[in-house]
């Protein structure tokens, strides 16, 4: 199980030429593990899940006959007597790209093999996702009973303006739970002492990968709903 | 995921007793006969469903339980059955599953588990879809396209009860399923080949199910987005694709919504999954042309590029299905130069397969005649494919049985020649005896004679101006009497062609007891997966060892060696 291969940068210069060696290689293109490239690859694919639903929402938003709801008067927080716009969702913001850091640094320390830590960040990680699903049931809850938006319509402006929130912050929330229920697996066989035995900890990163996807996808789903 | 990337220590998930060795197995042969048997199962039933269709058109009102809700209904089956869960499933789930291991000396697939998750979903898919038949009101009938507004509203058969539904929740599931196979697939390529297997030493059908794959995996999203908002439309009634819709003078609750977008969902996933089909079949073809023409395969290297060149193309052609649809016509235009410049890349090949031919020791074998076949069957599908790419001829030939005749040549009867070209193949490899070369020619002959007899004629029917999708052509003063007469002798040809599949069934079920034997290599061929340990290969594929790869898998009639090929594992100093 040990990684007992050469180093690769000692293989093939970093550079185009590398990139045509690894690609003309035998055996395997890139010097990784499967569950990593799978992973890659299955992002790519989720990518283009998201493009479709937020290329969809822009051309109906573009197409549609009535006007759009004013998303910083539906959007915005009553606090202290004034509406703030934005409030709510940059905090929520906020949480999921600091979880996005602390993920960063139990993949760090995961790679030197720091067991206890690497544990307790991913946990900090989950947490995070933890407090933004939350906070956005909050959101839904306060657009729905408090402002009385529907999936098929809403007394702001087009009927869409509910089915594309709903649908597309609802899909990006789920990743986010599969990722908080993930990445506590990936907490809980850490600490268990599990990738010690195996001495590979690249599971983290793997994991890794998946939650800073679904920082990356929130960013456009931020600048796509609450600033456009 | 506790695989080492040291490609020889990877342990291997042991069979537990019959259960887990035939059923709930995690072996890619295993599943990748399961996948074969669903689909040819379902696939018999759309057929079924076309010869439905056909008597309908051929002898009007004969059969009174095909009204024309009914006949809707068998026109979206057949057509939904055939595209996805016949020829996707058994090109990438089937051929994808046995061949990729075996092909590039692996011991498996890089995630044995989650292939199997693969076939249970495409199971669950198949369930779902069948289940639609005994929904109240049936399936769906809206068309395999599903366009809405008409799809979601009462009138269309299924759209009131549960069928629609059940016909998008079935494609939903199903791209769960190929996205678990196709990750599988994707990573076991790119890394887990055995040593000296390169990329450019793939066999040729390696590289096509792999960008098979890929296409899927970005094309597939698409419809299940389309797919999920169809549903909320209907379920939900919001308007993603609903227009402001007045029935009897009565507002509908919708509006707003553009229909087009659906289209476009649709067709981003509708076009590449045409080549989700067609390039594992130019991969079978590219095996079999080079092992039973005794010749290797010309130009390997621009076969590979234009297959890379088709994948990426297929993404930006998509709309030249809606050139009727409204779009802008500057969008018309731009699609028509990239449908138009995607045939140089396929030209490139179909040349490359002739050249294959000019001056090869042909055998006449039965994959053999499969392949010349597919290759004068492409070709005449593609020919017609031009008139249609262009939307000056598209426009007056849209919606018109000229469009099915082309595209039935082109991805319904070209993929099923490579498909049945293949299983003659493949068969030994599997069961480790011969199919019955008398039957199979018998079989070949009247699939090939009869296909051309049913589709021919209605390229005729289409420059007439008679429309597809039409439940009955009697009622129209511009449809002449010969279209009806041409469409009875349409539909005795279809029953014969339909009749004839089952000579390959009876072939398939006989051969496995009585076939002759095979031995290991019986085509003489280069490629990994005859030289496997056993015959037909067993768990695991291979010895301790994995084999090691020195050639190209095309090395027919090698100057100074004594037999007429060398495979793979073969090194230079072992030639005999």
């Amino acid at each position: 199980m040990s990684n007992n291969h050469v180093s690769h940068a000692d293989l093939v210069p970093d550079n185009l030429k590398g990139l045509v060696a690894d690609w003309s290689s035998d055996v395997q293109a890139f010097k990784v593990r499967w569950s990593k490239a799978m992973m890659w690859i299955f992002l790519v694919s989720d990518t283009f899940i998201f493009g479709s639903f937020l290329s969809a929402y822009m051309a109906v938003r573009l197409t549609t006959i009535e006007p759009w709801p004013n998303t910083s008067e539906v959007f915005a927080l009553h606090v202290g007597g004034s509406d703030i716009p934005l409030l709510l969702i940059a905090i929520m913001t906020f949480i999921l790209i600091s979880s996005s850091g602390t993920m960063a640094m139990a993949v760090t320390s995961g790679y030197k093999k720091q067991r206890v830590k690497t544990g307790v960040l991913i946990l900090l990680t989950a947490l995070g996702g933890v407090g933004f699903v939350g906070m956005q049931m909050f959101e839904w809850s306060k657009l729905i009973f408090e402002e009385g938006i529907r999936p098929w319509g809403n007394e702001f402006g087009a009927d869409q303006f509910g089915g594309f929130f709903f649908m597309i912050t609802g899909f990006h929330g789920l990743h986010v739970s599969i990722g908080v229920v993930y990445l506590t697996t990936i907490a809980v066989r850490v600490l268990q002492g599990r990738y010690d035995r195996l001495d590979d900890y690249q599971i983290v990163e793997v994991a890794g990968l998946y939650w800073h996807f679904v920082d990356l996808v929130w960013i456009f789903i931020f600048a796509f709903f609450y600033l456009w | 995921m506790e695989q080492s990337s040291a490609y020889e220590g990877q342990p291997l998930h042991e069979p537990k007793g019959w259960w887990g060795r035939y059923v709930f197995s995690q072996d890619h042969k295993v599943i990748g006969l399961q996948y074969t048997c669903i689909a040819l199962a379902i696939g018999l039933t759309g057929m079924f469903l076309s010869l439905l269709m056909r008597m309908q058109l051929g002898f009007p009102g004969l059969f009174e339980s095909i009204d024309a809700g009914s006949y809707y209904q068998d026109v979206t089956m057949h057509g939904m059955i055939m595209v996805i869960y016949l020829l996707t499933a058994l090109f990438l789930g089937g051929f994808g599953n046995y061949l990729i291991p075996l092909m590039l000396g692996s011991r498996d697939m890089a995630f044995p588990f989650v292939n199997m998750l693969s076939f249970w979903f495409y199971l669950l898919s198949v369930l779902i879809l069948v289940a639609s038949f005994f929904v109240e009101s049936g399936p769906t009938g809206a068309g395999w396209t599903l366009y809405p507004p008409q799809s979601i509203l009462e009138g269309t058969p299924g759209a009131d009860g549960a069928g629609i539904i059940l016909m998008l929740a079935s494609l939903a599931v199903f791209i769960i399923a190929f996205t678990m196979g196709g990750l599988n697939y994707i990573t076991t390529v790119l890394q887990s080949r055995t040593r000296g297997m390169t990329l450019m030493r793939m066999p040729l059908i390696i590289w096509c199910i792999f960008l098979a794959t890929f296409l899927g995996l970005l094309a597939f999203p698409a419809l299940l987005v389309g797919a999920i908002m169809l549903i909320f439309d209907r379920v939900l009634e919001t308007s993603f694709f609903m227009p402001e819709i007045f029935k009897g003078g009565e507002v509908l609750d919708y509006g707003g919504g553009s229909p087009v977008l659906f289209q476009h969902l649709f067709w981003f996933f509708g076009h590449p999954e045409v080549y989700i089909i067609a390039l594992p079949a130019f991969g079978i073809i590219s095996e079999l042309i080079s092992c039973h023409a005794r010749k290797n395969i010309f130009g390997y290297n621009m076969m590979v590029w234009a297959l890379i060149a088709i994948a990426g193309i297929a993404f930006i052609v998509w709309a030249h299905h809606m050139y009727v649809a409204g779009m802008n016509p500057y969008l018309g235009f731009f699609f028509a130069t990239t449908t138009l410049i995607i045939a140089i890349p396929t030209a490139i090949k179909v040349y490359n397969w002739v050249i294959t031919l000019w001056n090869a020791n042909i055998r006449m074998t039965v994959p053999m005649l499969y392949c010349l076949a597919f290759l004068i069957t492409f070709l005449i599908g593609g020919l017609t494919g031009l008139f249609l790419g262009n939307v000056a001829v598209d426009v007056p030939l849209s919606d018109t049985y000229f469009v099915v005749g082309h595209f039935h040549m082109v991805m319904a009867v070209s993929p099923v020649l490579a498909l049945y070209g293949g299983l003659y193949h493949w068969y030994p490899s599997v069961t480790g005896r011969m199919l019955d070369d008398r039957l199979g020619k018998i079989h070949f002959w009247i699939t090939f004679i009869g296909t051309y007899l049913v589709y021919f004629p209605m390229h005729y029917i289409g420059f007439l101006g008679v429309p597809r999708r039409y439940y009955s052509n009697d009622q129209y003063d511009f449809i002449p009497q010969s279209v009806n007469d041409l469409n009875q002798f349409i539909t005795i040809c279809a029953l014969i062609v339909g009749a004839a599949q089952f000579i390959l069934l009876y072939n398939f079920v006989v051969s496995i007891y009585k076939g002759k034997k095979a031995g290991s290599n019986p085509w003489g061929a280069c490629t990994l997966e005859w030289q496997a340990l056993e015959s037909p290969p067993g768990h695991g594929n291979w010895d301790v060892q994995l084999p090691v790869v020195h050639r190209w898998p095309y090395d027919y009639g090698l100057p100074g060696a004594t037999a007429d090929f060398v495979p793979q594992n073969v090194a230079d100093e072992d030639i005999t």
